[in-house]
């Protein structure tokens, strides 16, 4: 029998990638007009099972139907045809195309003298009906994060998309867009289209879903009604265990003020100004933790304090001298530490070996006679660094480009702790890595903090904020919503301020 | 000596504008469809020399000449799909591959070249070249019929080549497919555009855009071929693009600009300025550096532009 | 029918013994492409290329005529590598020559009194200055105005052509054949000849050691160190404390200068006065043999010795079998070609998909 109410059906999916099998044995069901979430940590195959279904994979082994008929998924055009849309975690737009142009872009029914009015016009209607605000002439460039995601899902409406799925949406979005989002979801449930909602977030998982299909390592822990379950049950499932997060913060003294910004005003690579009127002070032995959703100019704020980005206006100080726009170089010598977000685009050089990454900073006073590098030293001092930090590698002549991301993050944050940095810019530093790997490196930046190091943690992760921090700060929109410690904040409060909805005076 | 820049040295500098732009022209405008899918094709001054030397044997052993400045496209063509398999399939750096088929092209077309003209004395054979043609009353107009109405028709098909490709650009979905290409792969992946059958079809029309602007300068700027004749044609179409923002149009204006300039220094030498013309020949380059340098700041780069792109 | 799937898998990054394979591969593979050519020209290849090899290595005077070429070959290889390095692409070598051998035959010329051991000097050291003023421009442009180096480089070498064809039918012309070449440099400017008999001069020697102190900056310096760092990820390297902007000027002077070497010793070397082809691709050629040595100083001296092979020995080919020379430019393009195919096979296994 085949059963018509079945939007998708995936049977016994499985795909390996070279030392990892990132779906086992997979079995998914979708209804028509449910919103189904596929719940997991991070790694737990929630992605590859739905670049799979558009298309974007090919699998090892399974089977896939579409209302109730077994289909070949080869490419994302077969996917589309199917009636499926797919909205990426990073969003696939052409920037300096306008709303209409992306939407367009690639559709089957365009004639080849492009008609752009009779688009605007189907795009109008379409926003109307799901409740969308969007304006078809702008560039895409000049759109927020969140136009820009609806901009998204109108092109799998425009293209007919019955069964749609996004992943991780929210982790871009302030609370009101998340809102915003689930109301327009909510809707396209109703006309009986099949929403598939990637998250590894409890709380919106219960908030949004009809069903939810929790992974774990690649498997299926279960799919179960959401009305028969509860945050603390999926936690479980998804973790494996029951998972009580603390660390010992350590007692510690805190000092005279290391980092002082002063009405610090930076422009993003748009040109456009990302961070307003920052005042913002870090003491020796503190870690100042700022929270917010990414994009609200956490990056633009650390890349000016370590020079690698002009400040357009205010003051940086350091130790009391003002270090604004004064070059990387410069900075270097007066101990500044800097762990990017973007480690292998900006913070290592994977094309040379673990040895060279581990004495990019230090190289200069391994230097002796005239210009020579002292290679015995550099051979000792990275050898040190990889046993201290239990970096896995085979030797300090392995390309830095063979290491796993946890790995990586470790070296990045070997180079930097080894100089002793009296400050120390961390960004997002545990994105993306596996537990053990967080903890780790948690506990090395909290054993900076009982050096004396003053500490500014960047973090998407509240829990991550919270659980190290002396001081929270929040950032929206590029400005400081409000400094508190951490023993006096909320988690409300801070999603507020996070969302744009509070501010606390200076 | 002033009186010698008359109204009929202006007229010939015009008239002859179009006739030095011509080949800036075909070859910027394919230029700029390999870049604005995302290739940087350096390979244009050895597609170029390759047309010019396919285009003149052509001409030289079947006598038509039509025939050489197809046979010169489609050398440029086979030349691009070379290119498209370098950077777009193996993801080769594209400054080296195109380099790679400038070297292997300038020698190749002189090879050619040497293995089937008999060259008495070092005197380079010549070909009947084409001759400029009357558009019917309207060449009789004054001023305006000789710059106008009385040119190659290589140079009205080069025209009409940049006007059709603007319009195939940015009015098209095949143009919006090209240059979502160029600007963000990935994006156009994910809607069902095969990026790499894009660029190898760009790629080919720049070859062959290049090869015909080769076939131009030996079969209708001189009647024969020289090793090296495109002195650097090719380079000035790689700055060309920049200027003309990767748009037919504005190129089809800078084409003519430069053009200008090259027939300006030629008239001049034609009424008999004792100039050191070395220092004309090299304006081109020099203004083409300066005029790097004065849109470098708002020049915007086709984003994709020297990455090569793989899926997964 | 079914088409093969094919695959693409990442191999782990390239060993050293694969990426010599891949180097010598290439050539193989050029050479056999090449051969092709040699049977249009109604040439058996083998015979070809026995010519080839042996009119460059059958005997002392060609043997010695290879090194002679091998010496402006090896220093734009050099020049090339050391821009290559930290990604700077001078593209620019063979107009950096020229500039090197304008300013060193200026001084050729000028001082035909001074005495070897002053004139010799000065001739190398203008030529040095010559091409790293002309690599400074670019570089200087791409660090002040974000000028691509790649176009600025390539109309560099046709600028410094027209400049040298501008002197050379002007100031500079023989005044009695009208001939485009600069009067002669004195006796006591011209290099010293090593092997009598022969051309063999100080330039080869000069050259090899200008290799060597690129192998002691590549392997043992910290500013080799820096070029590495800025070539594989500038971004990286700035804000770690390197100074980026700063030393891509460093390396490209240095780098035009070593080409404007080539040229000085073209000059007071080979030649004794300045002429129009006064390199015959060199600046080119040296993009290949950097690009073949892998950047690496051993590997740059084995290129650009093979590449003086080929220079020298199409045109013995050439005059024994009648293959028209420019085979050589043909085999030097087709080797960078195969190249490119050869490192992608070490960096990637194709496979068939099994369904």
């Amino acid at each position: 029998m085949i059963n018509e109410e079945l939007a998708v059906k995936m049977v016994g999916i499985t795909k390996r990638f070279p030392g990892v099998i990132a779906n086992n044995n997979i079995n998914f069901e979708v209804k028509r007009g449910e919103i189904h979430s596929l719940l997991g940590e991070n790694g737990a195959g929630k992605t590859t099972l739905m670049n799979i279904l558009y298309g974007l994979y090919a699998m090892d082994k399974g089977e896939i139907y579409i209302y109730g008929e077994k289909v070949d998924i080869g490419s994302p055009k077969d996917a589309i045809k199917l009636g499926i849309g797919m909205i990426h975690q990073h969003f696939t737009l052409v920037p300096p195309f306008t709303v209409t142009e992306n939407i367009i872009l690639g559709y089957e029914g365009n004639n080849l003298i492009l008609k752009t009015d009779e688009a605007e016009k189907r795009i109008m209607e379409l926003a109307e009906k799901y409740g969308f605000e969007v304006d078809p002439r702008k560039k895409v460039m000049y759109l927020s994060v969140g136009e820009q995601q609806r901009v998204e899902i109108l092109k799998a409406l425009y293209r007919g998309a019955k069964i749609l799925i996004l992943d991780e949406p929210t982790s871009v979005l302030t609370p009101p867009e998340t809102k915003q989002l689930f109301n327009i979801l909510r809707r396209m449930a109703d006309e009986g289209k099949s929403v598939i909602f990637i998250s590894h977030k409890l709380d919106e998982v219960m908030e949004i879903s009809d069903r939810i299909t929790v992974l774990r390592k690649g498997k299926v822990v279960s799919t179960v009604s959401k009305d028969e379950t509860s945050k603390r049950e999926l936690a479980k499932m998804m973790v494996g265990r029951e998972v009580i997060f603390l660390l010992s913060r350590p007692e510690v003294e805190v000092g005279e003020i290391v980092l002082d910004v002063q009405g610090l005003f930076v422009l993003d690579d748009r040109g456009l100004t990302a961070v307003k009127n920052v005042y913002l002070n870090v003491r020796r032995g503190e870690i100042l933790g700022i929270a917010g959703v990414a994009g609200n100019g956490q990056k633009e704020l650390a890349e000016a304090i370590v020079g690698v980005r002009k400040a357009l206006k205010g003051k940086i100080f350091v130790e009391g001298k003002n270090v604004t726009n004064r070059p990387p170089y410069e900075l270097m010598s007066m101990g500044i530490g800097y762990i990017t977000e973007d480690r292998v685009g900006k913070g290592l050089i994977i094309d040379l070996t673990v040895k060279e990454n581990l004495i990019s900073k230090v190289y200069s006073a391994m230097t002796r006679k005239l210009f020579f590098l002292d290679k015995d030293l550099a051979e000792r001092y990275s050898k040190w660094l990889i046993k201290e930090f239990d970096i896995v590698a085979p030797s300090p002549e392995t390309p830095a480009k063979t290491l796993s991301g946890g790995n990586l993050q470790k070296l990045l944050l070997a180079r930097e702790l080894a100089i002793e940095p009296t400050l120390l810019v961390a960004s997002q530093p545990t994105r993306g890595l596996d537990v053990g790997a967080t903890e780790y490196i948690r506990e090395r930046l909290l054993e900076q903090k009982k050096r004396g190091t003053a500490i500014l943690l960047i973090s998407e992760d509240l829990e991550e904020i919270l659980g190290l921090s002396d001081r929270v700060a929040v950032m929206y929109e590029g400005e400081i919503m409000g400094v508190l410690p951490v023993k006096d904040a909320n988690i409300e409060d801070i999603g507020l301020m996070m969302a744009g909805a509070k501010r606390l005076n200076r | 000596m002033m009186q010698a820049l008359n109204i009929a040295f202006w007229i010939s500098v015009l008239t002859m504008t179009f006739r030095m732009a011509t080949p800036l022209l075909l070859g910027t405008v394919g230029e700029a469809f390999a870049e604005r899918s995302g290739i940087l094709n350096l390979g244009i001054e050895g597609m170029m020399l390759m047309g010019a030397s396919v285009g003149f044997l052509m001409g030289y052993i079947t006598g038509n000449l039509w025939l050489g400045v197809l046979m010169a496209g489609i050398s440029g063509m086979v030349l691009g799909v070379l290119m498209a398999f370098l950077t777009v399939t193996l993801g080769a750096q594209q400054h080296v591959s195109g380099l790679g088929i400038t070297i292997m092209s300038s020698g190749l077309s002189f090879y050619l070249y040497r293995l089937n003209v008999p060259t008495p004395g070092g005197i380079p054979i010549t070909v009947k070249s084409f001759e400029p043609i009357k558009v019917p009353l309207l060449a009789d107009l004054p001023i305006l019929g000789p710059i106008f109405f009385n040119q190659y028709e290589l140079v009205y098909i080069s025209i009409i080549i940049a006007i059709v490709s603007f319009y195939l650009l940015y009015k098209t979905d095949w143009g919006l497919k090209i240059r979502a290409v160029g600007e963000n792969p990935r994006a156009a992946d994910t809607v069902g555009i095969n990026v790499f059958r894009v660029r190898y079809i760009c790629l080919t029309y720049a070859g062959g855009l290049a090869g015909i602007a080769g076939s131009w300068l030996s079969l209708a700027q001189s009647g024969m071929f020289l090793p090296g004749m495109t002195t650097g044609r090719g380079w000035i179409c790689i700055a060309l693009v920049v200027f003309g923002f990767w748009n037919p149009l504005r190129i089809l204006g800078g084409a003519m600009l430069f053009g200008g300039i090259d027939a300006f220094q030629l008239s001049l030498q034609a009424v008999g300025f004792k100039i050191p013309y070395q220092l004309f020949l090299m304006m081109p380059h020099v203004f083409t550096i300066i005029a790097l340098i004065l849109v470098s700041r708002r020049a915007i780069y086709p984003r994709a532009l020297l990455k090569p792109y793989r899926r997964e | 029918m079914v088409l093969p799937r094919l695959k693409l898998e990442k191999r782990p990054p390239p060993t050293l013994k694969m990426k010599v394979a891949a180097a010598i591969g290439s050539i193989a593979l050029a050479l056999l492409f090449s051969s092709i050519l040699i049977v249009q020209a109604g040439v058996n290849p083998l015979v070809g290329y026995f010519h080839l090899f042996y009119g460059a290595l059958g005997d002392k005077l060609s043997l010695t005529e290879t090194f002679v070429r091998f010496c402006p070959l090896a220093l734009t290889g050099v020049a090339c590598a050391i821009a290559f390095l930290c990604k700077f692409w001078n593209i620019g070598a063979e107009g950096q020559l020229y500039a090197g051998g304008l300013a060193a035959t200026f001084f050729g010329i000028s001082f035909l009194g001074a005495p070897s051991y002053l004139i010799i000097p000065l001739m190398t050291i203008s030529g040095f200055l010559g091409g790293a003023f002309w690599a400074f421009i670019p570089a200087a442009l791409k660090t002040r105005w974000k000028v691509d180096e790649v176009v600025t480089t390539l109309l560099g070498n046709w600028i410094i052509y027209f400049i040298t064809g501008a002197i050379l039918y002007g100031p500079w012309q023989n005044p009695v054949t009208k001939w485009p070449e600069s009067p002669a440099i004195s006796e006591a400017a011209k290099l010293p000849i090593l092997i009598p008999g022969t051309r063999f001069h100080l330039g080869i020697v000069l050259a090899l050691i200008v290799v060597l102190i690129y192998l002691v900056i590549y392997w043992g310096t910290a500013w080799g160190y820096e070029l590495k760092a800025i070539g594989a990820n500038p971004e990286a390297s700035y804000s770690m404390g390197i100074k980026v902007e700063r030393n891509m000027v460093l390396a490209a002077i240095l780098s035009g200068g070593i080409a404007g070497l080539a040229g000085a010793f073209e000059v007071n070397g080979l030649n004794f006065h300045m002429k129009l082809d006064l390199s015959h691709g060199y600046g080119y050629t040296g993009i290949v043999i950097a690009m073949l040595g892998g950047l690496h100083p051993v590997g740059v001296a084995l290129a650009a010795f093979f590449m003086a092979i080929i220079v020298t020995g199409t045109q013995a080919m050439h005059r024994v079998t009648g293959v028209p020379f420019p085979l050589s430019e043909v085999i030097q393009g087709l080797s960078l070609i195969c190249l490119l195919l050869g490192n992608f096979l070490t960096e990637y296994r194709v496979r068939r998909v099994v369904e």
